[in-house]
This record gives structure tokens, sequence and C-alpha cells, in this order.
């Protein structure tokens, strides 16, 4: 049984500032409409991708997306920023129309894309309770039903005839949760709302959550940056990118493709100079030997670097990797003399640097790259050249989110003390 | 294997028609408007002393600052009427209509935030505005009645049957407020000219209607100008019912009426075709 079917849902947006040129394009528009013709912008606009600079004034947010989704099914939707995820949660939950296509559901669909939508501060938590439900669309009735559960999940009854602007930021945020919690709708759109509220509160949503898909049968859609609480929620999963639907299928697969997609420019570099000691390309690659520039916790990661060096410095010569974290800590560093190698070509060597899989917490990490004569010489270096990313998708550190628990995973010895 | 066929319950698509009020579902969220007109009240008097007496005060001072200004320093005709009277019946009139009417009209840009998050039809704002203002304009009524008892006691005033039209005087007038309202809405979204035009243009519009003088002491052109706005044969008639004293014909308020209908089907096109869109230029 389907719950959401979508066909060709694109949506155009225009770029830029409104202002006297949209009114110009507004009457050409109204025209073309007059005379039966087709809307004339939108033939045109291309592919949203941020970082480089377009022709034109429109992109599509969202081209050609086709979905089909099962009831009860519980899909996460990620994918990277301004891939254009929440435009369509936008679409599905009816804030704004698609530029074209349809999307056609059964059931109820309620959408969580804040919690709190329409507290007012002024009132009280009682009050509110009553108004932002009514906002998502339960009735009267429904909510004195489930208020005192609502309160309950909310943990601030004490607070509940306090006008909200008197409420602690945690406070609200679970009172605007628990009403939320109790919305029932057959089909839940859940955006990034669990990245407020405290680590406990959290997971007792997380858990709210869970029950309502595999308990009560409903059908969620939960859109997140949180690879980890996307993996422990939902079983299938669609892959955004630049506003095309690159995946769509079983979770442990859309984990994949996101991973793959992201790659940027970062993971290689190419070096320009003609020095006789230079290190003249970095690449950061997977197992298979693909270029990317994230990985999994427990994926190997292989630094393959190409140098040429002089043959006086042969001899004594080491090549080295230091490893920066975020947060600009260095994180560890590791060298090989050149001699350890053979040459591959004239003074040219191409070597290949394992780090190994489970120890680099989940964080970006850049490298700076070094081929030196220890406390003699730096032959060449290449600062931040490239970087990679290795993704939370679940490990133990996620739940403490938020929390400095180091750069590095250490599978120490633990056992019983025998005194 | 042959899908069944799937029964769907709703469709998102990006052509809908223009008259689909969807009234069936703005009816299913009554309760999400009573709770819009609970909050605006409870948000209009947290933390004041006075509460809700300050919904006398506003006419009350405002009719005293016309006494003074129009009555007394400028002495425009009242056709009889006490003075007094007079205004605070403007006023209360007027209050009710420049209130729905601007109420309305900050519907998108000033329930973005909620409408950018949620969905809910989107009618159910200005209705609830219009509401709201109706129940203020409710009381500011008693405190007319009040001013008006008095007058009578004293025998200075002559009601007649056209006293129960006022249900219907009411309605049109609110049917006006929405339906401009609703316009000015829909345009505000994209065009943010529209509110500067609304902020003046509502105090202009005062003047084009008889509020602070009685419709007869206009002649010429002005009085034409005058005759063409819908809503002087509404305050007219008003007067006319409660104080004895006011000029309009039936025809003149069939043309009203018919007028605010338009306008009010203009207004209705206008906000469901942004409606759907409109979180995308607001």
């Amino acid at each position: 049984m389907l719950a959401i079917k979508a066909e060709n849902i694109s949506k155009q947006y225009r770029l830029g500032q409104v202002g006297t040129g949209t009114l110009s394009h507004d009457l050409n528009r109204f025209y073309h409409k007059l005379v039966g013709k087709e809307d004339p912008y939108l033939k045109i606009g291309e592919a949203n991708d941020r970082s480089t600079k377009g022709e034109s004034e429109y992109v599509w947010s969202l081209r050609d997306i086709n979905f089909e989704i099962e009831q009860g099914d519980a899909v996460g939707i990620i994918g990277r920023n301004g891939a254009g995820k929440s435009t369509l949660l936008k679409l599905l939950s009816k804030v704004t129309k698609p530029t074209t296509g349809s999307i056609k559901s059964k059931g109820r669909i309620a959408s969580l894309l804040e919690v709190g939508t329409g507290f007012h501060p002024e009132m009280t938590g009682r009050e509110n309770i009553f108004l932002n439900g009514a906002i998502l669309g339960m009735t009267r009735k429904e909510i004195t039903r489930k208020f005192d559960e609502i309160v309950d999940f909310s943990g601030v009854e004490r607070y509940i005839d306090t006008p909200v602007k008197r409420y602690s930021s945690g406070m609200y945020v679970r009172l605007a949760f628990a009403v939320a919690a109790h919305l029932e709708s057959e089909i839940l759109i859940v955006d990034e709302v669990l990245a407020v509220g405290d680590a406990d509160f959290q997971k007792k949503c997380l858990g709210k959550m869970g029950d309502v898909t595999k308990g009560e049968g409903r059908t969620i859609l939960f859109v997140s940056h949180n690879l980890a609480a996307v993996n422990t929620l939902c079983n299938k999963g669609m892959v955004l990118e630049n506003g095309k639907l690159i995946y769509d299928g079983m979770i442990n697969g859309a984990m994949d493709a996101y991973i793959s997609s992201g790659t940027t420019s970062s993971n290689m570099y190419v070096s320009e100079s003609h020095d006789e000691n230079d290190i003249k390309e970095i690449k950061v690659v997977n197992k298979e030997g693909h270029l990317t520039s994230n990985f999994y916790f427990n994926e190997n990661i292989t630094i393959q670097i190409l140098f040429t060096i002089a043959q006086e410095f042969v001899e004594e010569g080491e090549i080295g990797i230091r490893v920066t974290d975020q947060k600009e800590r260095v994180v560890f560093s590791t060298q090989e003399k050149v001699s350890a190698f053979t040459k591959t070509g004239n003074n040219l060597y191409r070597v290949n640097c394992a780090i190994p899989k489970n120890v680099l917490v989940p964080n970006s990490y850049k490298l700076l790259t070094a081929l030196h004569v220890p406390n003699k010489k730096l032959l060449s270096v290449k600062e931040d050249a490239v970087s990679f990313t290795i993704e939370e998708t679940g490990t133990d550190f996620h739940m403490y989110n938020g929390a400095d628990y180091g750069c590095i995973f250490l599978k120490c010895k633990w056992q019983n003390s025998n005194n | 294997m042959t899908e069944p066929q799937q029964e769907w319950t709703e469709t998102i698509e990006s052509n809908h028609s223009l008259f689909d009020l969807k009234l069936a579902e703005v009816w299913r969220y009554k309760d999400l408007v009573y709770m819009f007109v609970k909050r605006d009240f409870i948000s209009g008097f947290k933390q004041t002393i006075l509460g809700p007496i300050w919904f006398f005060v506003n006419p009350l001072l405002t009719t005293i600052t016309y006494l003074i200004v129009f009555g007394k320093i400028a002495n425009l005709p009242t056709d009889g009427v006490p003075q007094f009277l007079f205004y605070l019946s403007g006023v209360t009139l007027w209050n009710f209509f420049s209130s729905t009417l601007t109420g309305t009209s900050y519907t998108f840009s000033g329930n973005a935030g909620i409408f950018g998050k949620v969905y809910f039809p989107r009618l159910v704002t200005p209705i609830a505005t219009t509401l709201s203002n109706f129940m203020r304009f409710g009381v500011q009524f008693i405190l007319f009645l009040c001013g008006w008892g008095y007058y009578l006691f004293k025998g200075n005033v002559e009601p007649n049957i056209w006293v129960l039209m006022t249900p219907v005087l009411i309605i049109m007038m609110s049917l006006f407020a929405l339906g401009l309202g609703m316009i000015f809405s829909a345009l505000t979204t994209k065009y943010r000219d529209m509110q500067m035009l609304l902020g003046f243009g509502v105090s202009l519009f005062m003047y084009l209607t008889p509020v602070i003088y009685p419709i007869s002491s206009l002649k010429g052109k002005y009085r034409l100008l005058a005759d063409y706005n819908p809503l002087s044969p509404i305050f007219e008639c008003f007067k006319y019912g409660w104080l004895g004293s006011g000029n309009f014909t039936l025809a003149q308020l069939g043309i009203s009426g018919a007028i605010i209908l338009v306008i009010l089907a203009v207004g209705v096109v206008i906000f469901n075709t942004v409606e759907k869109t409109f979180m995308d230029t607001v």
C-alpha cells in the first residue's frame, strides 16, 4: 500500500532580489498565460549548485523527482546542504506548491518543520498547547484527550500555567515537541527538529519517533544531517544531490550513496611547480582506489602521494603527513624514509600511506604533506592541500554529540583488576 | 502482479482552481480560528492593568478629540445630531472597518513565520482577524449604546425602523474590509509598496467616508466622489437608523453591496493564487 507517490515534481526559484525587474517578468508571464503559451521562464534555469556562478537567474531547486513511499516506512531524506531536502519537505507539507508535477498521498500529512510553530510568548503553556496543536491540525477534542499525556511527556507540569516567555529555552522546546509528538496523522514529516534540546531529551524524542513508525504503523519522512539518527530511525533512504534524486532504496544503500556523493575537489592536489624536489600529486582514495573525500569510521583511508626528489637527498630524505582536525588540533603525524621506497621513474616516487580504520573519530581533517631532510632542509611542503571527512553514521560517539571526546578512538585493553 | 487500485486522499499539484476555497477544510480548522481569536484577545491585554477597558478608552478619546477639532474648532455640521453621539457612531464604525482592513492585510507578511513551517488553510487567518475585530466592535458598540441611551433618554435622537439594518451593515462592512484586506495582503507578499500605500491610504479613506461629516454637507463633485464610496451609504444608513439623520437610498445600498461582493470575489481569487507560492516571494 502506498502512502505517498510523487511524480515529476520540480521547483524553480528565482535568484537575487525582488525588485523592479520582478514586475516586468511577472507581466511577461501573465501575458504568456493570457494568450495560452507556456511560461517563458520555465524553459530556462539550471541545476542548483551554489559553488559555481550560474548563467541564469532561475535555478531548479528540485528537478523531476519521482518516488513512492510505502505505508509504514520510515524514510530518511539525506543530502548535503542545498541539495533540496528542505524544498522537498516544503512541497510535501504544502507550505509551497511545486512548479511542475504532483504529489498524491493517502491519509493526513502533518509536518514538523519546526517545533513550537506559532507559540505565543504571552500565552501560558496550557494555552500554547491548544494553539500549537490547532495549528498542526488537531481539533480541540483531540488535544483535550491527550492533554495530560502531552504535559507528562514534556515534563514542565509545574509551569503549565505560566506564560511561555518565562520558560527556559529547553522547557520551551520540550513542550513544543511534546505537542508535536502526539500528533495523530498517518504521515509525519519531520525536519531537523531534534537539533535542539539536550541529549536526554533527544533520545526520548528519537525513541518516541521510533515507536511511532514501528508500533503505530505510521509513515515517517525524516530529514536530518545527523546520519546516525537517520540510520537508527529509518529503514529506507533517499539521497538528494543538486536537486536530483540520486538514490532511493534501503537505508544502507542510501548511506553509501550519500558518502560517495559530496566529494569535493579537495580530495586531490596537483602541483604546478617544476622544482626538482616537489610533491607532485596528493590523492585521497578509498579501498577501491576511487577518489573520494568522505569515509565511514570503519573504512580504510589511503593517501596516494607522487613526488620527485633529487638524488642527493634520497638517502636522508623523508616523506611525512600531518593530520589536523577542524579545530586546528594536530591529531598525529606519520613519516617514512624515502630510501624505503623504490623509485618508479626518474627520481619519481609513487607511494601510498594507509590510515587505519576505526581510529580517527568522525570529523573533518586536513593534511599537511611534507618532503624533508629531518632537521636540515624542507624540500617541499603542501599545507592543507587535501582534506577528507569521516561521517558520523552511528558510531559509538554520536550520542555524545557536541562533547569533546578527542580525535582518536583507541581500543584499549580493559579487564578485571586482580587485586 | 497488478497494482491494487490506490485511493488517494490528497493531491498536491502545481495547478489549481481559482475559486476553490476549500471551505470544508476551513471548517475542519474551526478550532484554529477560535484559538487565533483567543490569542489576539490574550496577547492584546497581557500585562495591562486596565485590560479590556482599553477597548473603551480608545474610541472615547478619539471621539473627544474629534469633538474638539472638528466640532468645536472647525465647526463642521452634524445634521442636528448631538456632536458627541455623531462622532462616537462614526468612530465606532470606522474603527471596525480600518482595523479589520489593516489586520487582514498583514495576513501574509505578518504570519510568514508560521506559514513557512506548517500548512493550514490560509483563509483561517483573515477570518480569525475579522472575527477578533468583530468582537472588539461588539464591546465598543456597548459604549455607543450607552451614549445613545443617554441622548435617547434626553430626547435628542429619534431612532427608526432602519436600526434593524445594523447587522446587515456590519456584515457588509466586514466583507468589504476582508476583501480589500485580502487583496492588499496578497500584493504585499511580493511588492511591499502596497503596505506603504495602505498605511496612509486608510487614513485618507476616512475623509472620503462620512465619518466626521454628514454626507449632506458635501456638494458638487465632492458629493459625487463620496457617493461612489461603498462605505458611504452604510455609514449614512447606520446614522439614519440610530440617530434619525442620514442621506441614502436603498439603490445606493444595493450598489454598495454589489461592489463589495465584486471586491470580495477579486480578493478571494488573488488570495488563492498567492497562497500557494507566497513563501517563495515574501
